[in-house]
């Protein structure tokens, strides 16, 4: 048990170094060109997500930790890759990633996103100052979620924009983990895994190809309009 | 004392209205006794003084209690309220479909002007705007009622939401709930600045917009045809002096300081674009209901350009010249309020009589229903006010304060001052004008449809009403400074100045310089001059008298299926306004006449068609409209974006979001 949890420490520094890692690979997952690629560094950001847990679950010695741990290596970073292999091969989807965006401008954007995460979470928790460790993790956290969030929109591609929310869904695991005390930890990370499964399968099942644009309401227009 | 008793009459109203929405019968002849007992127990206590009291009743929002409270301004607002709601509960004994709402909306004013709280206020003044909504939506099978419930609730909104903000505002910091008490805001220091400022707007916009002030009147030339005849003589004799009293309460007494001078000026300036649009609308409508709410229009116009020139002195430290605007501006809402009262429940008896709304279908009334038409001959005359009249005095107290008001400042506020003394005279002139030609019109001359000519007199208690109130508002005309001296503790404790030895039993002289004004004599000198002139005629005239053809204006003999000559060969309504609308009209109500005139040879008729538009609703209303419609036709598109465009417009209300609460903190 590593009591103080300060600048400095061990704790804090190997908690930042994975934190840190986590939101590196958020950004790779923005300038990605290939499916593939896509989807491995999906599975390496839930396990560093999952090593954070592991590695917080020690440090704060807070057993139910682990059990978020393995949530994120199993399922996340074994089972739902496995998945969307296995959805790109079945439905034959293109390989290929169609930016809206261009790679410069997106990462551009990304920069600029992390530093307002840490223009806002850094000032807002001035007066936690015991959690020091909490602080700069939480900033990463919401950086990790903004990339997610930009890296949905950016891609005119279906199965982009679903692992954008999963990685986007990683970032609130890691904020959820890194606060000490935080309650219903392991809860919410089995409700958000349901979530997850469940776009997953949706992608599946409605057979979604390249892009979400073919469940475009717009062609839904000449019965609406006669319902007017 | 009193208090108490108004609190449980407004509880037996409030009982009443649950057996009224199964019709009972005993409804009505309740309501009028509950009202007949309350104008009686407020008559008595402002004539022994009006000592203000409050009491608590252990009901309201929870954690705070009702507060109810009793003073000179209450008991003025209440005594006309309960005296015009009587006279219409009488009138209406024989209504079953509005029934149900009818003692909700007296009590619902009751509640507003008894309230010491800003929750009970806004209560009042709300229940008050649902119940009269639901009396115009009585007729909801048409569009016209639909459309106007509409527009009315909505100004309703909308004055609530100015109100709110306003009544916070001036509530000290701290305890919001109990900080909503009267007297908690007195005790408070009045916001100043900017704060102070948007009280100004917000009241005049939130309690004008009930009122029916200028830019917000559009709703009352709507909305009062289409409630039953006695709502509407309820919602404009007292529901328009309820915001009225609002604006008073607020402005005079909530806000604690003496205002700047200059607050009086925009609410002058409102009050006499009122009084002027709303003379001219009453020239130009074709309903004779719409007629009266137009005319609504311009007497709180009227009123409001008392209170904008007693706000002025206040703030100009004159309170008696305060105290003399206030006065006027008191007496003629106390005057409108049973005059107008009166004039709806006439012409509401005529219209149903005579089968139409329309000024153009109405005529001849007088020889059949004679008893309405000396009323509505005893209310248009104080409409128009005529010198012993009620309106004339009341109007002649405005004049005479808005004449002294000069003194107040310099050159800017003495040209408002001369330039408001004009648009006043135009607008008495146009109300004097309306008034000859809905009665000239209306209830003179021959009859223009067969139904017309065989109208029936109202019923016995109908009749009684408004022979009440045509009673009460001769009285009002001939003794008006025993009124007066009923509203000095009112004037005294706004304004801390009173008329208490200006206003005697006859003779009331408001200012050293001015002559007094006693309208006994007056009334005898007018009587004298009619009756001498009656002698002369008939000493001129021809002895005996023959009914003959009227002249058919060049026409041929009237066919045989218009006994009674047809009616395109009588003056009618528009032919009547024509002279007002082209002066006027052209410039204020972009009036337009189209002449569709059929080539020679053609057989179908030749059409004139008319079309004016409220300077309010063209340069306000529609726009606010087209604005309304472009913003939701945006967020229309919104739902047919894609799942990317969507996600984008979240994203982008995030980072927004997120950037505000970093600027914030730095």
């Amino acid at each position: 048990m590593l009591a103080p949890q300060g600048f400095g420490t061990f704790a804090y520094d190997f908690s930042h170094l994975l934190g840190g890692a986590a939101l590196v690979l958020s950004f790779t997952l923005l300038y990605q060109r290939r499916l593939a690629a896509v989807i491995h560094i999906y599975a390496l950001q839930a396990c560093v997500v999952g090593a954070a847990a592991a590695w917080q679950g020690f440090a704060q010695n807070a057993p139910h930790l682990y059990v978020t741990a393995l949530i994120a290596f199993g399922a996340k970073g074994v089972l739902i890759p496995v998945a969307l292999h296995r959805i790109v091969r079945r439905l034959d989807i293109r390989r290929q990633i169609e930016p809206a965006l261009g790679i410069f401008p997106t990462m551009i954007l990304g920069v600029g996103l992390v530093g307002l995460a840490i223009a806002v979470v850094l000032p807002s928790t001035r007066h936690v100052q015991a959690q020091t460790l909490a602080r700069e993790d939480l900033a990463l956290a919401l950086s990790v979620v903004l990339l997610g969030m930009l890296a949905m929109i950016t891609r005119r591609n279906a199965l982009l924009q679903v692992v954008g929310f999963l990685s986007l869904e990683n970032g609130l695991m890691l904020a959820a983990v890194g606060i000490e005390g935080m309650p219903l930890v392991v809860e919410l990370s089995v409700a958000v895994l349901v979530l997850v499964a469940f776009v997953v399968f949706g992608v599946f099942f409605f057979r979604i190809r390249e892009r979400f644009d073919s469940l475009d309401v717009r062609r839904l227009d000449p019965i609406s309009e006669e319902r007017r | 004392m009193i208090l108490p008793l108004l609190a449980w009459l407004v509880l037996a109203l409030l009982i009443l209205a649950i057996p009224a929405p199964f019709s009972q019968p005993y409804v009505m002849p309740a309501v009028a006794g509950v009202c007949g007992a309350a104008a009686v127990a407020v008559l008595g206590f402002l004539a022994f003084g009006a000592e203000a009291s409050e009491i608590v009743v252990p009901v309201g929002l929870p954690g705070a209690s009702m507060r109810l409270a009793l003073d000179g301004l209450s008991g003025v607002f209440l005594l006309l309220l309960f005296v015009s709601a009587g006279a219409c509960a009488v009138y209406g004994h024989g209504d079953r479909e509005s029934l149900a709402f009818f003692p909700l909306f007296v009590a619902a004013m009751a509640l507003a002007l008894l309230a010491a709280d800003g929750f009970t206020l806004l209560l009042g003044f709300e229940a008050m705007s649902l119940a009269s909504w639901a009396a115009i939506l009585v007729h909801h099978e048409e569009k016209a009622s639909r459309d106007a419930a509409l527009l009315y609730v909505g100004m309703a909104a909308f004055s609530a939401a100015c109100l709110l903000p306003a009544l916070i505002l001036l509530s000290p910091a701290g305890d919001r709930i109990d900080g909503l008490g009267f007297a908690a805001m007195r005790g408070a220091a009045a916001p100043e600045g900017f704060r102070g400022v948007l009280v100004l707007v917000l009241v005049v916009l939130g309690a004008g917009s009930k009122a029916g002030l200028f830019p917000m009147h559009v709703w009352l030339p709507l909305a009062h045809p289409a409630a039953p005849s006695h709502f509407s003589a309820l919602m404009s004799g007292a529901m328009t002096k309820v915001a009225l009293y609002v604006m008073i309460r607020v402005l005079f007494d909530l806000y604690a300081a003496p205002p700047p001078a200059w607050w009086g000026v925009p609410v002058i300036a409102l009050g006499a674009a009122s009084a002027v649009l709303g003379g001219l609308r009453a020239n130009l409508e074709g309903d004779v209901k719409a007629v009266l709410a137009a005319s609504t229009i311009e007497n709180v116009g009227l009123i409001a350009i008392g209170i904008g020139v007693a706000l002025t002195a206040r703030g100009g430290d004159l309170p008696g010249l305060a105290a003399l605007a206030l006065a006027g501006a008191l007496l003629h809402a106390v005057n409108h309020g049973v005059f107008k009262t009166l004039l709806f429940l006439g012409v509401g008896a005529a219209s149903h009589a005579g089968g139409s709304r329309a000024i153009s279908k109405l005529g001849g009334l007088i020889h059949r229903m004679p008893v309405t038409t000396g009323c509505v001959l005893a209310g248009g005359s104080a409409l128009a006010a005529l010198p012993p009249s009620s309106g004339f005095a009341s109007e002649w107290l405005l004049f005479q304060s808005v004449l002294a008001a000069p003194r107040i400042g310099g050159l800017g506020l003495q040209i408002v001052f001369a330039v408001t003394v004009a648009l006043m005279a135009v607008a008495a002139a146009l109300a004097a004008s309306a008034m000859v030609r809905l009665i000239g019109v209306a209830f003179l001359g021959r009859p223009r449809t067969p139904r017309g000519a065989v109208a029936d007199e109202t019923d016995r208690p109908a009749r009684a009403a408004m022979l009440g109130l045509a009673g009460v508002s001769v009285a009002l005309g001939l003794l008006p400074g025993p009124m007066l001296r009923l509203i000095n503790p009112a004037l005294h404790a706004l304004t801390g100045s009173d008329l208490a030895e200006r206003a005697g039993l006859l003779l009331v002289t408001p200012t050293s310089v001015a002559l007094g004004y006693c309208a006994p004599a007056v009334a005898m000198l007018v009587g004298l001059g009619f009756f001498a002139a009656l002698l002369v005629l008939r000493r001129l005239a021809v002895r005996g008298h023959v009914r003959g053809p009227a002249w058919a204006n060049g026409f041929a003999a009237s066919p045989a299926w218009l006994p009674f000559g047809d009616p395109v060969t009588q003056y009618g309504g528009d032919s009547f306004a024509q002279p007002i609308r082209r002066a006027l009209g052209g410039a204020l109500m972009a009036a337009l006449e189209e002449v569709d005139m059929p080539a020679p040879g053609e057989t179908r008729a030749g059409n004139l068609a008319i079309h004016l538009a409220d300077p309010a609703e063209r340069y306000l209303f529609a726009p606010i409209g087209r604005l309304r419609r472009a913003i939701s036709s945006r967020a229309d598109a919104m739902t047919f974006l894609s799942i990317r465009a969507t996600l984008a417009v979240m994203f982008v209300a995030l980072v927004v979001l997120l950037v505000v609460i970093a600027w914030v903190q730095a």
